[in-house]
C-alpha cells in the first residue's frame, strides 16, 4: 500500500512537473509585470567655492567616474572662430599644471585612469574613469587638466595639423562627407549648427593660443560648471578629496554672457542637393530640416514617434529599406535635440543603383507617419522606449552621462522618474499632432552623396524638387 | 560583422571595431595586489542534448542578458561559400517554425528588449538583453531558432538577407577608405584553403551562390545544442531559471559531434610585400605577423607589446611617428587573438607629403630597440595598470557584446571554464620585461612578415 501510494504521488508529481515544463510553442510565453527601477539618490553638495557636486553611489565595481561639465560648448564659438571651443577642450590635457603633455599622459595612464576631454555644441567636459583605490592620486591630475591648462603653442600646432589632416581624409569617405553636407544645407554657413563643431580648414589654420585662452577664461569657471561623481564611494569619502582638488578654483570677473543660439529659420520648400563621389558603392542619404530643442514639451511624444519611424530595428524605415527591399544595411531617423533646435533627419546608406528607389521609399514612410499609428505598433514603441530605460543607468559611465543631461539642459530632478509615465501616456493622437508639426516631408532638404553619373538621372525623374549640385570643396569652406 | 544597427552611428563604429579591433578576450587585463579578486560566480549544467548552460546572478539593474554562442565561424566555411556563416547569422533573426517572419524582433521590442548577433572567424554570438520579467520570451525565441529554424519560408528569407548582407559589405568594406586592406591581409598571411585565408564578410560571388540547401546543411551540422553554450546573467532566480531552460531547450534535438578544425600551422618564410591602390588621400602601411593563438603562451605578452607600442602618447610608435616626428596621422598595434593562431598587426597612416618608407624605417627602429633592450619597469607597470583597470570596466555591463554574459561564454569556449577572469588577469601579471623582449625577437621578425601598402589611386 505504502509503496503504491508513493508511486501514485510520484506519478502525480511527474505529471504536474511535465505540464509545467512542457514547452508550448503555439504562442509566445506571457510576460510578467515590468520590474521597477529604483534610481539611486542624487546627493547634491557644494564645495567652498560654490562648485556644485552631485554624487551617486554605485558600489558594484571598484571604479569611480568623475565628470566635470562646463555649460558652454561649440555653440559659444564667436563668429569667425568656429572650432575654438572644440580645440580648447582638446588642448586641456596637452600640458597642465607643472606637467608637459607627455608627463601628464604618463602620470594618468600609470594610475590606470582613463581621462578624456571633449565638447559638444552645448557643453564641454573633462571625464575620468579610475579605479577607486587610485582616486586620491588621480583627482589632482584631473584638476590640473580642468583648472590649469597651459595651451603650449607646439602642442596646439600638432593638434591643428591632426585636425587639418582629418578633414583631408574626410574627402575619402561618403559617411564623413554627408555629415558635413547635411547640417550645412539645413542651417546655412552662418548659423553655428551649420558648421561642424571642429570647424573648417581656414578657421582651424587661424586659431591662436590666445583665442583658446580667451574661450577658456570666459567659460571654464566654477559658476558655469558642475562636478558629477558616480561610483564605489560615499560623500564622506569623496568630498574632502574633491574639496582639495577643486575647492580653490575661483571665478574671475563677471560670468560670460553667452547669447543663446537662435533657432535657425525653418526650410520652406523641398530641395535636392547632390554631392558627387564617383564610383561610390553606396549613396549616403539624409532627409530632414530644423527639428526641436531638448526643452520641447513634446520630448516623450517625439521619442515614441521617432521609435515608430526610424528609431528601432522594427521601425518603419528600417523594415522598409532593409528587411522588405534590401536596399540598405539599415535605415534610421533621429531628432537631434540641443539647447536650440537641432536637426531632424532620416538616414541611410543605400546601394548605388537603388538610390532613387530608396528615396521614394523614404518619402512613402515620411508621409505614412502623418496618418494615425495603429494601436499595436504604438504599444510596441512605447514599451520599447519605457522598458529599455533602466538599461541606460547600468554602468558608472552610463549614470554619469544621464546626470549630464540634467545639468546641461537644466532639467528638473524629477525628469527621470517622470519619463516612463510620460511615455506611457502618449496617444496616437499625440503622435499625429507632433508628426504634422515636426515632420513635413514637402519642406525638407534631401541631401545625397554618391556617384552622380549613376544616380542623378533616376533622382531627377522622381521630381522631388529643384536640384542643386554642391561641389565637395564647398563643404570645406 | 554584425547584423543589427540600433542607431546609425553606432553601427558604423561597431563595424569598424569588428574589422580592426582585437577579439574580446585576451585583450583585457589586470589591477594590483590589493584589488579584490575578479570573480563572476556561476552555476553550470549540461542538458541531455549537450547544451552547456551557465547562469550568473547580478541584480544591480532589473535586466537579464541571454547570450548564446555557437562554435562556428567563417573558419568552418567551404570553398566557394565564403561569407556563409555571417549570412546564416542574419537568417537566424527572420523567424523559426513557431515564430512568424518579423515576429522575433517585434515581440522582443514590445517587451523592451535589445538584441543583436555577430560573426567572426571562430564563433557566432547572439544576445538578447531584456527586462527581467520577459526572460521566458527570450528562452522561447532562442530555443525555437536553435531547434526549429527551418520552415517552408526559409528560402525566401535567405534571399532577403543576401541583399542586406551585400549592403553591409558595401557599407563597411567596399565604400570605406582602405576597406580592402584586411581582405588582402588575410590572403597574404594564410595559404589558399586555410580557414583564415578569406574574410568573414565573404565575396559577392559566394554570397550570390549560397543556396537554401547550404543553409539547411549548415544548420544541421553546426547549429546543434552540443555545439553551443547559453549564458543567462542578470536579475534571475537560479533554480527557477534552470527549470525554464529545461522547459524550453530539452526538446531541441542533439546533433552529430562537430569536428574540430586542425589546419596546418600557417607560417611565413619571408617578407610578403604587396601594394594596392584605393581612392584615398593618404598612403597607409600595414605590417602583420603570425603570433600565438588565443590564451596560448605568448598571447598575453603580445597584448603587452601592443600596449607598449601604441597605447597612449608615451607609447613607442605613437611617440616617434605621431608626436615627435609628426610623419604619421595615426598608428595602431594590436594582437588579434584567434583560436587557430593569432596575428599581430601594425597600421600607420602617412601625413600629407610623407612616405611609407620612412614610417616603416621608424617602426623597424622601434622594434629593434625592443629586441635589444628590455622595457623599463615603469613602462611595464603602466601597461599592466591600464589593462587591469580596463578589466574592471568590462565587469560593469552584464549584456551586449563584451558584457559579462558574453565574456563568460568566451572563456567557456576558449578556456573550458566560464569564470576565467582572475586567471586571464594572472597571465598579464606574469609577463616580464624579459619575456616582452624575447617575444618581439621571436614573433615579430623583420624577415618573415607581411608588408601591405595602400596608396592613392583608383580602387581596384
Amino acid at each position: 500500500m505504502k509503496e503504491t501510494l508513493t508511486l501514485v504521488a510520484v506519478a502525480l508529481v511527474a505529471t504536474v512537473a511535465l505540464t509545467a515544463q512542457q514547452a508550448d510553442r503555439k504562442q509566445p510565453p506571457g510576460i510578467g509585470p515590468a520590474p521597477s527601477l529604483k534610481l539611486p539618490a542624487i546627493q547634491k553638495h557644494q564645495l567652498s567655492n560654490g562648485l556644485a557636486v552631485w554624487i551617486v553611489e554605485h558600489h558594484e565595481v571598484p571604479l569611480a567616474q568623475i565628470n566635470l561639465i562646463v555649460r558652454s560648448g561649440s555653440a559659444a564659438d564667436p563668429i569667425g572662430k568656429y572650432g575654438v571651443g572644440s580645440l580648447t577642450a582638446a588642448m586641456l590635457d596637452e600640458g597642465a599644471g607643472a606637467r608637459a603633455a607627455l608627463d601628464l599622459a604618463d602620470a594618468i595612464e600609470f594610475l590606470g585612469a582613463n581621462l578624456s576631454t571633449a565638447s559638444t555644441f552645448d557643453a564641454s567636459a573633462v571625464r575620468m574613469s579610475v579605479p577607486v583605490s587610485k582616486l586620491s592620486e588621480a583627482l589632482p591630475l584631473m584638476a590640473d587638466v580642468a583648472l590649469r591648462p597651459s595651451f603650449p603653442v607646439a602642442e596646439l600646432d600638432r593638434l591643428r595639423k591632426e585636425r587639418l589632416t582629418g578633414l583631408l581624409q574626410a574627402r575619402d569617405n561618403v559617411g564623413a562627407l554627408i555629415q558635413l553636407a547635411f547640417p550645412r544645407i539645413v542651417f546655412g554657413p552662418t548659423h553655428r549648427y551649420g558648421t561642424s563643431a571642429n570647424g573648417l580648414p581656414a578657421t582651424i589654420e587661424s586659431l591662436t593660443a590666445d583665442d583658446l585662452k580667451t574661450f577658456y577664461r570666459a567659460h571654464f569657471r566654477p559658476d558655469n560648471a558642475t562636478l558629477l561623481v558616480v561610483g564605489d564611494l560615499t560623500p564622506a569619502s569623496a568630498l574632502p578629496m574633491l574639496e582639495q582638488a577643486f575647492g580653490g578654483w575661483k571665478s574671475e570677473g563677471m560670468p560670460a554672457l553667452v547669447a543663446e543660439v537662435p533657432n535657425a529659420p525653418q526650410l520652406s520648400q523641398r530641395q535636392v542637393y547632390l554631392v558627387d563621389k564617383p564610383q561610390a558603392a553606396q549613396s549616403q542619404i539624409r532627409i530632414g530640416w530644423v527639428g526641436v530643442s531638448r526643452s520641447t514639451p513634446d520630448y516623450a511624444v517625439l521619442e515614441v514617434l521617432n521609435t515608430v519611424l526610424g528609431g528601432s530595428f522594427t521601425s518603419r524605415l528600417n523594415q522598409n529599406l532593409r528587411e522588405k527591399n534590401g536596399y540598405a544595411y539599415g535605415a534610421s531617423s533621429a531628432f537631434d535635440m540641443r539647447l536650440s533646435a537641432g536637426p531632424f533627419l532620416a538616414a541611410a546608406g543605400v546601394q548605388t543603383d537603388k538610390t532613387a528607389d530608396a528615396l521614394r521609399e523614404f518619402f512613402n514612410e515620411l508621409n505614412g507617419i502623418l496618418t494615425p499609428v495603429p494601436a499595436d505598433e504604438l504599444a510596441k514603441a512605447k514599451n520599447y522606449v519605457a522598458l529599455g530605460f533602466p538599461g541606460e543607468f547600468e554602468t558608472t559611465g552610463d549614470m554619469a552621462r544621464k546626470l549630464e543631461e540634467l545639468v546641461i539642459y537644466n532639467l528638473p530632478a524629477a525628469t527621470f522618474s517622470n519619463f516612463v509615465p510620460g511615455v506611457t501616456a502618449v496617444t496616437a493622437a499625440d503622435l499625429q499632432r507632433a508628426a504634422a508639426r515636426f515632420i513635413q516631408p514637402e519642406k525638407m532638404a534631401v541631401v545625397v552623396v554618391g556617384d552622380l553619373k549613376v544616380i542623378e538621372g533616376p533622382i531627377r525623374a522622381l521630381n522631388l524638387g529643384p536640384i542643386t549640385h554642391v561641389p565637395i570643396d564647398n563643404l570645406f569652406r | 560583422m554584425t547584423r543589427v544597427r540600433s542607431s546609425h552611428f553606432l553601427a558604423l563604429a561597431m563595424a569598424a571595431l569588428v574589422l580592426t579591433g582585437p577579439s574580446t578576450i585576451g585583450r583585457e587585463v589586470a589591477l594590483q595586489a590589493q584589488a579584490p579578486a575578479l570573480t563572476v560566480p556561476y552555476t553550470q549544467f549540461t542538458l541531455p542534448n549537450g547544451l552547456n548552460v551557465i547562469l550568473h546572478r547580478d541584480t544591480s539593474v532589473p535586466v537579464v542578458a541571454v547570450n548564446v554562442w555557437y562554435h562556428v565561424g567563417s573558419a568552418n566555411e567551404r570553398a566557394g561559400r565564403t561569407g556563409f556563416a555571417h549570412l546564416f547569422e542574419h537568417v537566424m533573426f527572420e523567424g523559426s517554425m513557431h515564430v512568424p517572419e518579423g515576429s522575433f524582433d517585434t515581440w522582443l521590442e514590445a517587451a523592451g528588449a535589445n538584441n543583436n548577433g555577430s560573426t567572426n572567424t571562430d564563433r557566432t554570438n547572439y544576445y538578447i538583453d531584456l527586462p527581467a520579467n520577459a526572460l521566458e520570451l527570450a528562452l522561447f525565441l532562442e530555443s525555437d531558432r536553435m531547434g526549429f529554424l527551418l520552415d517552408d519560408k526559409a528560402p525566401g528569407k535567405v534571399d532577403g538577407q543576401r541583399d542586406v548582407v551585400k549592403n553591409e559589405k558595401r557599407q563597411s568594406i567596399d565604400n570605406q577608405p582602405y576597406g580592402q586592406a584586411f581582405v588582402e591581409l588575410s590572403s597574404l598571411l594564410y595559404p589558399p584553403g586555410h580557414p583564415y585565408s578569406w574574410p568573414v564578410i565573404g565575396s559577392m560571388e559566394d554570397l550570390s551562390a549560397a543556396s537554401f540547401e547550404d543553409v539547411a546543411r549548415f544548420f544541421r551540422t553546426y547549429y546543434v545544442p552540443n555545439n553551443a553554450s547559453l549564458v543567462i546573467a542578470g536579475d534571475i532566480d537560479l533554480a527557477q531559471t534552470r527549470k525554464l531552460v529545461e522547459k524550453w531547450f530539452d526538446d531541441v534535438p542533439r546533433g552529430k559531434p562537430v569536428e574540430k578544425l586542425a589546419p596546418p600551422t600557417a607560417v611565413l618564410d619571408g617578407v610578403k610585400q604587396k601594394t594596392i591602390t584605393d581612392r584615398v588621400q593618404l598612403p597607409r602601411l600595414y605590417m602583420a605577423w603570425h603570433t600565438p593563438g588565443l590564451l596560448k603562451p605568448g598571447d598575453a605578452t603580445m597584448d603587452i607589446v601592443a600596449n607598449l607600442l601604441s597605447s597612449g602618447k608615451n607609447s613607442r610608435l605613437y611617440r616617434r611617428l605621431v608626436y615627435d616626428l609628426q610623419i604619421a596621422q595615426d598608428v595602431a598595434a594590436f594582437q588579434q587573438s584567434q583560436a587557430l593562431g593569432s596575428n599581430f598587426v601594425i597600421i600607420a597612416t602617412a601625413r600629407p607629403g610623407q612616405g611609407l618608407d620612412k614610417i616603416q624605417a621608424v617602426i623597424d627602429e622601434e622594434l629593434d630597440k625592443l629586441r635589444k633592450e628590455t622595457p623599463a619597469a615603469r613602462e611595464m607597470t603602466r601597461a599592466l595598470n591600464q589593462t587591469e583597470a580596463s578589466f574592471y570596466r568590462n565587469m560593469e555591463r552584464v549584456g551586449g557584446f563584451g558584457g559579462k554574459a558574453d565574456q563568460l561564454n568566451a572563456y567557456f569556449k576558449a578556456a573550458g571554464t566560464p569564470d576565467y577572469f582572475e586567471k586571464d588577469l594572472a597571465r598579464y601579471r606574469a609577463v616580464t620585461a624579459a619575456e616582452v623582449q624575447a617575444a618581439v625577437e621571436r614573433y615579430l621578425p623583420n624577415d618573415r612578415r607581411v608588408e601591405l601598402s595602400v596608396i592613392p589611386g583608383d580602387k581596384k
